[in-house]
């Protein structure tokens, strides 16, 4: 008995250090550590957002804001939270093949994005925000700045 | 010895947990590796194009994604005003067809009274996708009705290479042959409905204008603005000719003289009252109204005018953003050459510019769409009793010259009536200028009446 308990943990061994190394090779090959950081090309690792990436070099917010600062919330906990809860249903919808052509914010992303405008214009806007009821959404109107 | 069982049994699961683990991150990993690599796949050119292929099978062996796309024409869905149902019917000798669209004249017999002595009093169906063009114009009624004459496959066949071989090689010239041709002699010379090569340049896949009676109209158009001598084909922009293809056909027409020369009627402009005045100078009629004694004008899907009076066009948004808009394929961008309603494909089509809810979208045109259709309505009852006023009244012995002005407010409302009626969006393309133009129909058919109560 002795001989066949050492036989299985052997190969359980090799099974779980099989499955880490096809892990480890898949996420350097899907660039799993670009998405850690802030740089927008991580966001065209897949095709989806090229449309957007095209728009945003192109627009006037390129040379003060990258996808993340409008797109994450503040704060890093709050930031790789929501990094990992939208990574994860963006792998989803890619891997499954369900994705609209032209993609659209959830409503909970738009928040963010409406919200992160103040990191930068809370200054200028502060006479315009009322408190009572719904706040006014930048996205509204200013929805082409980031990119279009 | 007893202690070594769940022990095995652990080992065993942890070996299948991870053979599944690994299962599963392998399969994530071809996945991505294939994703990779339709992102690189672009296009393969297995046969060589030439200007003389009009047969888009050929075409579709380079292009597979636009091929597929195309061939989906086939499909018959309905929207709220437009679209088409497949109706069964028995093929005869004579109409082979066993499915076709729903009859107009059915769902509205008004139609009949207002078309009448007309072949469209005949026969006339709501249009189904490209791919039925040339069946449904070879075995339609109206061919029994009416002797056509060749110029009419113009817009229902791939007809660039047949006039090309008619013309050797002078397109210009083939034109003219082809429109002096009887229908069923010219219909011999053609297969295809409209084909790759009626609006792309095999070279280079450039969208180019094949037609001369389009290249025509428009040099016309633009003489009125000032500019002499225009080429579309050399002056036109990329985006401008994104509109300009489908302006070939998807245009008010007319067969100009004794040589049936399909002609636009855009020396004066593109509204309809421009077209109208041009009709007016020429005194062109297209038929007789067999109850009145009109000479009438019938208008024929002039959806490029009236999209050109749109905010749409003012934007720079061409027709095939919203009909053929862009799709992914893999990792390309293509044109989506299933050419349909907008409605049928509001993702694409509509929310590509407009952030709203799919419904919200569909509300707002379909909210267009009946003002219109109630005006319409009114504008149709209106020209109906005009229609039976100038028909006892010409029983009854009216004056010449009282029924000579009241003829002449049915041409004029029946020809602005038609002009929103005939063309394909219900007012969407021009939601106010449809709004106005059958408020001219409905008020020049009303003088028509008033005049033959002699005021």
């Amino acid at each position: 008995m002795p001989f066949r308990s050492a036989l299985l943990v052997w190969l359980l061994a090799l099974s779980m250090g099989l499955t880490v190394g096809v892990g480890l090779y898949t996420f350097v090959y899907a660039r799993g550590a670009s998405y850690l950081t802030d740089d927008p090309k991580a966001c065209v690792n897949c095709h989806v957002m090229r449309n957007e990436y095209d728009g945003w070099v192109k627009a006037s917010h390129r040379q003060a804001a990258v996808c993340n600062d409008c797109h994450t919330p503040d704060g890093i906990v709050p930031k790789y939270a929501s990094k990992a809860y939208n990574g994860f249903l963006h792998s989803v919808a890619f891997t499954s093949g369900h994705v609209p052509d032209a993609i659209q914010l959830k409503p909970y992303t738009r928040a963010i994005t409406d919200h992160a405008c103040l990191k930068c214009h809370a200054d200028i806007v502060e006479a315009l925000r009322v408190e009572r009821g719904q706040e006014l959404s930048c996205l509204r109107c200013h929805r082409n700045v980031g990119h279009q | 010895m007893n202690g070594s069982g769940p022990a095995t049994r652990t080992l065993i699961v942890a070996v299948v947990v991870t053979a599944i683990g690994a299962f599963a991150v392998t399969a994530l990993l071809i996945n991505i590796f294939q994703r990779e690599q339709e992102s690189k796949h672009t296009f393969f050119r297995v046969v060589e194009l030439n200007d003389r292929i009009d047969d888009p099978a050929v075409w579709g062996k380079n292009f597979p994604f636009q091929y597929d796309a195309y061939l989906r024409t086939v499909d018959q869905v309905r929207t709220r005003y437009g679209g088409s149902e497949a109706i069964p019917r028995t093929p005869t000798n004579v109409d082979p067809r066993s499915v076709v669209a729903q009859s107009k004249l059915e769902a509205d017999p008004r139609l009949k009274t207002i078309w009448a002595g007309y072949a469209f009093a005949r026969d006339f169906r709501e249009d189904r996708g490209h791919a039925y063009m040339l069946d449904d114009q070879t075995y339609t009624e109206r061919q029994i009705a009416v002797k056509q004459p060749g110029t009419c496959l113009q817009c229902h066949a791939s007809v660039y290479t047949a006039m090309m071989d008619l013309g050797n090689g002078d397109v210009l010239k083939g034109f003219e042959k082809m429109n002096g041709l009887p229908y069923a002699d010219a219909r011999k010379l053609v297969k295809h409905p409209v084909s790759c090569i009626d609006c792309h340049a095999p070279d280079t896949m450039q969208l180019r204008i094949t037609r001369p009676a389009f290249i025509e109209g428009i040099r016309a158009l633009k003489a009125r603005d000032g500019i002499e001598n225009y080429d579309v084909n050399t002056m036109a922009t990329r985006q401008e000719l994104r509109a300009f293809v489908c302006a070939q056909c998807h245009v008010e027409y007319y067969f100009k003289g004794t040589e049936k020369r399909l002609t636009f009627p855009w020396a004066n402009g593109l509204h309809a009252d421009d077209i109208l005045a041009y009709y007016e100078a020429t005194q062109f009629k297209d038929w007789v109204h067999a109850d009145t004694g009109a000479p009438l004008l019938k208008a024929q899907h002039p959806e490029f005018e009236m999209w050109s009076q749109g905010i749409h066009a003012r934007s720079g948004v061409a027709c095939a953003d919203c009909h053929m808009p862009y799709k992914r394929e893999g990792g390309m961008k293509i044109s989506d050459h299933h050419v349909r309603s907008p409605l049928l494909n509001i993702n694409r089509a509509c929310q590509t510019c407009h952030k709203w809810p799919e419904a919200e979208l569909k509300a707002r045109v379909e909210m267009i769409q009946d003002r219109t259709f109630e005006l319409r309505n009114r504008a149709m009852d209106a020209l109906v009793a005009l229609i039976a006023d100038l028909k006892a009244a010409r029983e009854t012995g009216a004056s010449s010259e009282q029924l000579a002005r009241a003829q002449a407010f049915h041409r004029q409302g029946q020809f602005l009536f038609d002009f929103v009626e005939a063309e394909n969006s219900t007012g969407f393309h021009a939601p106010q200028e449809a709004a106005r133009i059958l408020g001219q129909a409905i008020d020049l058919v009303r003088q028509g009446q008033l005049s033959l109560r002699g005021r």
